[in-house]
């Protein structure tokens, strides 16, 4: 049974507008981070869509994959320090009580 | 004539090294280290003088200008140059005798007279720094350089006027003082501005030689019928006028006898109120060449003070002031000589007489004034009520007194007389008008000196709260030494040495003139001796036997007054409010206006940047969807 590529694409896009939804509303910094992980993995998943449904014979899209998936671990990583850090100073990761640096 | 250089760099070094290091020297110190300068400097004048009236200064029988010291200063252009230097001339050597003289019998009085006051050092830094500005004046070449010095002056006066800066009438004297000089300078600044740019020099040696250049330069634009000369030279002499306390710019000089009585005796009486005087006669072949307009003028304004200050002389009751007011009075005398004085040989007579008393009154004023501080030294007051009978308790201070005063009645053998005939004969061939102002003036003069003197050393003893004593020799030794110079001075042979082209001439006494003028001091002195010397309460009764003339004079013709409405009712009031109200309304209002429009308008946009990053995300994102629409429907 083959799954045509639209719905891969519909799934990707449920993905991405949950995460924006999720980034917006959200007041955790934790859950906004997950958010953000939805969108970046909505985007990899397109990447291979396109990859394995366009143009078949060719390796880029799943490398860039791969590089998006390292990065974002990456960047998680320093994401989560940073909201450990927040807790440590405020007790607290609500992102309305990140405004210190405002005034 | 090199070591002239001297005579300035000492006192300015004094003035440094007191300024700076004063404070951390004792008091014994820094008053010697001053006037150790001084008596250096005073001897280095007469050696000056010496060297130039009898052995350098006479080339074929004419007193030549030397310019020692000449140095471009400033280049404006080609033409237009400012020069630093010292030019040696009679009068400029005159002066330097003068107020060295003077200053070093100031610094040593000052010695005793300050012994404990607080800010000693200052008060002999500031008198270095006033006997170099002086000495600057006098010695200027050009008038550029004695505009800067000019304003040296002022400063130090102002500053030793307002010396005991605790006292709030002391710091309105100053404020005063500076102001209404600095408003007769404004005139005199824009007067050399003119001078120099139709003439382009500052130079005093090319314009006052150079007639006929100057005469056909003047031949420019008038402004309101009256050439750029005439208001050029009036307008230097306002500043004169402003310094010598002429009327209507008499008002400072009162109020300046708030300063120390050394002070008053070196600045207010002998040396800076002169300068107006010394300008005038530095100028005076312009002003007799070219605007003899403005020198009648002088003649008469200068008539006019010397009576309104004798006047008003006879009704003070503070030693100080009526000191002051005779100290314009004779200023005013100076500039009567100047104004009705011809140019060459004897027809500078007067030129040569304003120079004379300027030189004899520097060492009898300041020797009254010297006394004076010895009274109120004695006796602790300003007020000749609080004084009389002090003949038995100041024996010398006493005697030096009697001899200045016998001196500025005009009474023979003593200086004042000598050149106060030589005025009065001056004034008699030129204007009959002048001269009975003058002659009256003198008669003024002598009783009020006399009532002074009656006040303070004869009539009833007053109630004295310890007895009052002579002052130590180191305030009688400079009394002493100035009542010789009041004697002898005299019978310096003036005529030969200061005239006004520098030519001498041989002058004896107009006894036609002289024996009217010593009666009338007779009589006023006179009067005064019936008068006050028994100390009953006769004075009483002519003071009210004169009235409303009494008490106009007493309350100094209300020019005070005057100025004060003036001022506060009609240039405050009517000018100077509708002015403040438009810079507080429309200049501020517009500025404000603008200041509250960006107010606003950051206010309004500032809600951009509210640091909540889901709002960012939020506007960036309905960003990019309307820039998708935007390129999948157009």
């Amino acid at each position: 049974m083959d799954i045509p590529m639209e719905l891969y694409l519909v799934v990707s896009t449920i993905m991405f507008f949950a995460g924006v939804y999720g980034f917006i509303s959200r007041r955790n910094t934790l859950t906004i981070l997950i958010s953000l992980e939805l969108i970046l993995n909505a985007v990899d998943i397109n990447f291979v869509v396109f990859n394995r449904f366009l143009y078949p014979e060719q390796m880029e899209g799943f490398f860039f994959t791969l590089f998006a998936i390292a990065v974002s671990a990456a960047e998680t990583a320093v994401a989560i320090a940073i909201i450990i850090n927040i807790y440590r100073n405020i007790q607290n990761i609500d992102i309305k009580n990140l405004n210190k640096m405002k005034n | 004539m090199d070591c002239s250089i001297f005579i300035i760099a000492i006192p300015f070094f004094m003035f440094l090294l007191l300024g700076l290091a004063g404070h951390k020297m004792s008091v014994k110190v820094a008053g010697l280290l001053g006037t150790l300068g001084l008596v250096v400097i005073t001897c280095l004048s007469y050696f000056i003088a010496y060297r130039y009236f009898f052995v350098e200064g006479k080339v074929d029988d004419v007193f030549r200008q030397i310019q020692p010291y000449d140095v471009l200063w400033l280049k404006f252009t080609e033409t237009l140059r400012v020069h630093l230097g010292i030019l040696l001339d009679p009068i400029s050597v005159m002066m330097l005798v003068v107020i060295t003289t003077v200053s070093l019998m100031v610094h040593i009085y000052s010695i005793g007279y300050m012994k404990g006051e607080s800010g000693f050092q200052r008060y002999y830094a500031l008198l270095s720094l006033f006997t170099f500005s002086m000495l600057g004046l006098v010695v200027a070449g050009n008038i550029f350089q004695m505009y800067i010095f000019w304003e040296l002056v002022g400063v130090s006066s102002y500053s030793l006027i307002g010396f005991y800066y605790t006292k709030p009438s002391a710091v309105a004297a100053a404020k005063k003082a500076f102001i209404v000089t600095r408003f007769a300078d404004l005139g005199f600044l824009i007067g050399i501005l003119f001078l120099s740019y139709y003439t382009n020099t500052f130079d005093f040696t090319a314009l006052t030689d150079n007639h006929a250049a100057l005469v056909a330069s003047s031949v420019g634009p008038s402004f309101m019928g009256l050439s750029v000369f005439t208001w050029a030279m009036a307008l230097i002499f306002i500043g004169g006028a402003g310094k010598s306390a002429m009327l209507p710019l008499h008002i400072w000089l009162p109020d300046a006898m708030e300063g120390p009585t050394p002070v008053s005796a070196l600045i207010h009486a002998a040396t800076m109120v002169v300068a107006g005087v010394y300008l005038v006669a530095r100028f005076f072949p312009v002003y007799y060449f070219i605007t003899p307009g403005v020198l009648h003028g002088i003649a008469y304004v200068g008539a006019a003070t010397s009576l309104f200050a004798a006047v008003v002389a006879c009704t003070q009751t503070d030693i100080k002031r009526v000191l002051a007011f005779s100290t314009i009075s004779q200023i005013a005398y100076m500039l009567v000589a100047l104004g009705v004085s011809g140019y060459g040989g004897h027809n500078g007579l007067g030129y040569m007489a304003s120079m004379f008393h300027l030189f004899t009154h520097a060492f009898f004023k300041a020797l009254l004034f010297l006394c004076a501080g010895a009274v109120i030294h004695a006796v602790h007051s300003n007020e000749m009520k609080d004084m009389g009978g002090l003949r038995k308790f100041m024996p010398v201070t006493h005697i030096t007194f009697l001899i200045a005063c016998l001196s500025i009645a005009g009474i023979p053998p003593f200086s004042g007389f000598f050149s106060k005939d030589e005025i009065m004969v001056a004034a008699l061939h030129a204007d009959k008008i002048v001269f009975a102002c003058q002659f009256l003036v003198a008669g003024l003069t002598a009783f009020y000196m006399f009532r002074l003197y009656y006040n303070i050393f004869w009539g009833k003893t007053g109630h004295y709260h310890h007895q009052p004593h002579e002052v130590g020799a180191v305030m009688t030794g400079p009394l002493v030494f100035l009542a010789v110079l009041t004697i002898v001075a005299g019978l310096v042979p003036f005529s030969e040495l200061v005239t006004s082209d520098g030519i001498g001439f041989g002058h004896h006494i107009d006894w036609t003139v002289a024996v009217p003028s010593i009666c009338i001091a007779l009589a006023g002195i006179g009067i005064a001796t019936w008068i006050y010397k028994s100390g009953s309460n006769l004075s009483d009764k002519v003071a009210s036997g004169f009235g409303i003339v009494y008490r106009w004079a007493y309350h100094k013709f209300y020019f005070d007054e005057l100025y004060l409405f003036i001022t506060k009712s009609i240039i405050f009031k009517r000018i100077c409010e509708p002015v403040a109200w438009f810079d507080r309304h429309v200049v501020d209002g517009f500025m404000n206006f603008q200041a509250f429009w960006v107010y606003k308008t950051s206010g309004a946009i500032k809600e951009f940047q509210s640091g909540n990053v889901q709002q960012y995300v939020w506007v960036f994102i309905m960003g990019a969807v309307i820039i998708a629409s935007l390129a999948i429907f157009l």
